[in-house]
């Protein structure tokens, strides 16, 4: 089977700070993820050049087997790469089926004049996609701001379903909600993954990550140290990848950083010249 | 018998429509104690006092929703007014139409208008200056290029037709006789006139079809969808894809719109450009837009709910006038109402937040 997503030597820098360096991952259909990494490790670095947020400063991205650059995260959403931000990105002010739509909306001629939203079309289409995905919300009408975290979470989630979505990033989707909530979301992972749709889930609470993940991948220093099949290893052993107290599959982290930044030059060269050609 | 939990809805229902209220009681109390107060010609008064407010309002709804203010809007009237009132009397002078130079000034101050929204739009968006100090440094910008353009003096000597269509009447109605439209009956004898019936102001006509337009726009469109977005979460509106940059430059640009077009009903009304004329009416339109429900926080506010803002302070300052009551209390007044407006919308934003 051929990975829905590939990325290769993926690094970025902000100023002297490498933040991803030299970054390789394989993302399958209907794999989960698991994103690893100690606060600053580069986990959400690299998924904003995912995402299309930032540009990589060298290394190349494959999406369905084709080399793809992003451009920005319109682009990223255009080819099916959909990315659920700490903070959600809803707008509080805006009621459900507002929300899924935002910048989408529908719309239909007015007296033959002018486009207006079609409220309707919108009210309808967004409760056949919660349904689908067994979301309870009290109404669709209501704003955002009336609903809990784990409401939140859902609508988001439905927004990126109905979209088309062939894949799915999660930047801490568990963070701040109830013990029951952070079940019904973790549900609706794998109810995404049984429908085909790989999602990479980005956590600092491991024991959610065991719960769903099929695949571990640990970031330390913004490299990656380490991939693990979830049922074969152990928190034990994940936990001491992530603060450093195991060695990394890799060598260690810092041995590597000299060569590295050479690398990142040369590759960093080649970018330009592509940027040249364009 | 009326439990609590619903008791409380209703205050909660009427609460939320606290200016309407608020509007008729201040109708019914200047109709008690001032003297034809509610009398078409009276009221007919209040929609005209309430032009400059009412356009600079609705403009300034667009950005408060966004989370901006623009405060460029009090000085925009005196600089579109200026522009048009100047390029009507040189026109005239050089010779053209009245026809021709009153269109071009009309035309030149709302395309010159533009250009101090498209930079406030610039500063804010692109170069993330405070929407504040943008339009603040805007307003002296205005302000003194209005004084250059007029000399320090108002002008004057506009084409006369400017004051028919500024004074005008949409329908004129002498009962049994005459029902005409925009063109005052000629040849009317003195007991005529008096009993001559004018019907809606042209500039009101011409206030009120904007505003309908923009609060279609903002009420039914993508683009008034989009500006709520903005408002509830610019970072939400951008990862969705919307262009927020050029949507903000579009919002200041709307705002200095209507004040332009502020000035243009000003000269229309006055026949004379002015460079502090609507300067005082930058704080009726802010106050106008927080009474009607919008936060300063963004993200809230209808046109509607501005339009009732506006007429409350209409009415204040007609109803003030009317009690001969000196009218720098309205500035009391409406700075007041801002105040408590704003700790109303801090302290129980669900009144004020509801859809």
């Amino acid at each position: 089977m051929e990975p829905l997503l590939e990325v290769k030597n993926i690094t970025k820098r902000f100023g002297g700070l490498t933040a991803v360096d030299n970054m390789d991952m394989e993302v399958f259909p209907g794999e989960v993820v698991g994103l690893l990494g100690d606060n600053g490790a580069g986990k959400s670095t690299l998924i904003k050049v995912i995402s299309g947020v930032y540009h990589a400063d060298a290394g190349t991205i494959f999406f369905e087997g084709k080399e793809v650059r992003i451009d920005n995260p319109m682009h990223a959403l255009r080819i099916g790469i959909e990315t659920l931000y700490q903070d959600l990105a809803l707008a509080e002010n805006l009621n459900v089926y507002a929300n899924i739509f935002l910048g989408r909306e529908k719309l239909k001629r007015f007296l033959g004049l002018i486009n207006v939203l079609d409220h309707d079309y919108m009210l309808n289409e967004s409760k056949k996609v919660l349904d689908r995905l067994e979301i309870e919300v009290p109404s669709l009408k209501n704003q955002i701001r009336t609903l809990s975290g784990g409401q939140r979470q859902a609508v988001a989630i439905s927004r990126s379903i109905y979209w088309n979505a062939k894949f799915l990033i999660m930047d801490e989707p568990t963070a701040a909600l109830g013990v029951a909530e952070q079940k019904n979301v973790l549900d609706l992972v794998k109810t995404l993954s049984s429908q085909g749709v790989p999602v990479i889930i980005i956590s600092h609470q491991l024991h959610d990550v065991f719960s769903v993940a099929t695949k571990l991948v640990i970031m330390r220093r913004g490299k990656k140290v380490a991939e693990r099949i979830t049922k074969d290893t152990t928190t034990d052993e994940i936990v001491g990848l992530i603060v450093g107290s195991l060695p990394g599959d890799y060598g260690d982290v810092n041995d590597g950083a000299k060569e590295t930044a050479q690398v990142g030059k040369e590759t960093g060269s080649v970018d330009e010249g592509q940027e040249g050609k364009q | 018998m009326m439990n609590n939990k619903n008791f409380s809805k209703i205050l909660v229902h009427i609460a939320a429509r606290w200016t309407l209220i608020f509007l008729a009681l201040e109708v019914i109390f200047f109709s008690v104690f001032g003297t034809n107060y509610f009398s078409l010609r009276n009221l007919q008064n209040i929609l005209l006092a309430s032009t400059t407010v009412a356009l600079l309002a609705t403009g300034e709804t667009f950005v408060i929703i966004t989370g901006g203010i623009d405060l460029s809007v009090g000085f925009m009237v005196g600089f579109s007014g200026v522009i048009c009132a100047k390029v009507m009397v040189t026109l005239q002078a050089a010779g053209a139409s009245q026809a021709v130079a009153i269109s071009s000034g009309i035309l030149a101050a709302l395309l010159l208008g533009l250009v101090p929204g498209l930079v406030n739009g610039l500063l804010v968006a692109k170069l993330r200056v405070p929407p504040f100090i943008a339009t603040f440094g805007m307003l002296g910008i205005a302000y003194g290029f209005a004084e250059i353009i007029s000399n320090n003096v108002p002008i004057m000597g506009l084409p006369t037709s400017v004051g028919s269509i500024g004074h005008g009447y949409l329908i004129y109605w002498l009962p049994g006789k005459i029902f005409a439209f925009l063109q005052k009956p000629e040849n009317l004898t003195r007991l005529e006139l008096q009993n001559l019936v004018s019907i809606i102001p042209n500039v009101t006509v011409i206030t009120a079809i904007v505003i309908g337009i923009f609060a279609f726009i903002l009420a039914r469109t993508k683009f008034g969808q989009h500006t709520y977005a903005i408002g509830g979460s610019m970072d939400a509106a951008e990862r969705a894809g919307i262009n927020v940059k050029r949507h903000l430059i579009k919002v200041y640009m709307i705002s200095s719109f209507f004040a332009s077009l502020a000035g243009v009903t000003y000269v229309l009304r006055f026949i004379t450009g002015r460079a502090p004329a609507g300067s005082a009416r930058l704080l009726d339109a802010v106050v106008a837009v927080v009474i009607g429900g919008a936060s300063l926080y963004g993200g809230t506010g209808t046109i509607l709910g501005t339009v009732i803002g506006v007429l409350i302070i209409g009415a204040l300052e007609i109803g003030l006038v009317n009690l001969a009551i000196p009218t720098y209390n309205l500035y009391i007044a409406v700075g007041c109402i801002l105040i408590f407006a704003v700790l109303v919308d801090q302290f129980f934003p669900e009144l004020v937040r509801k859809e």
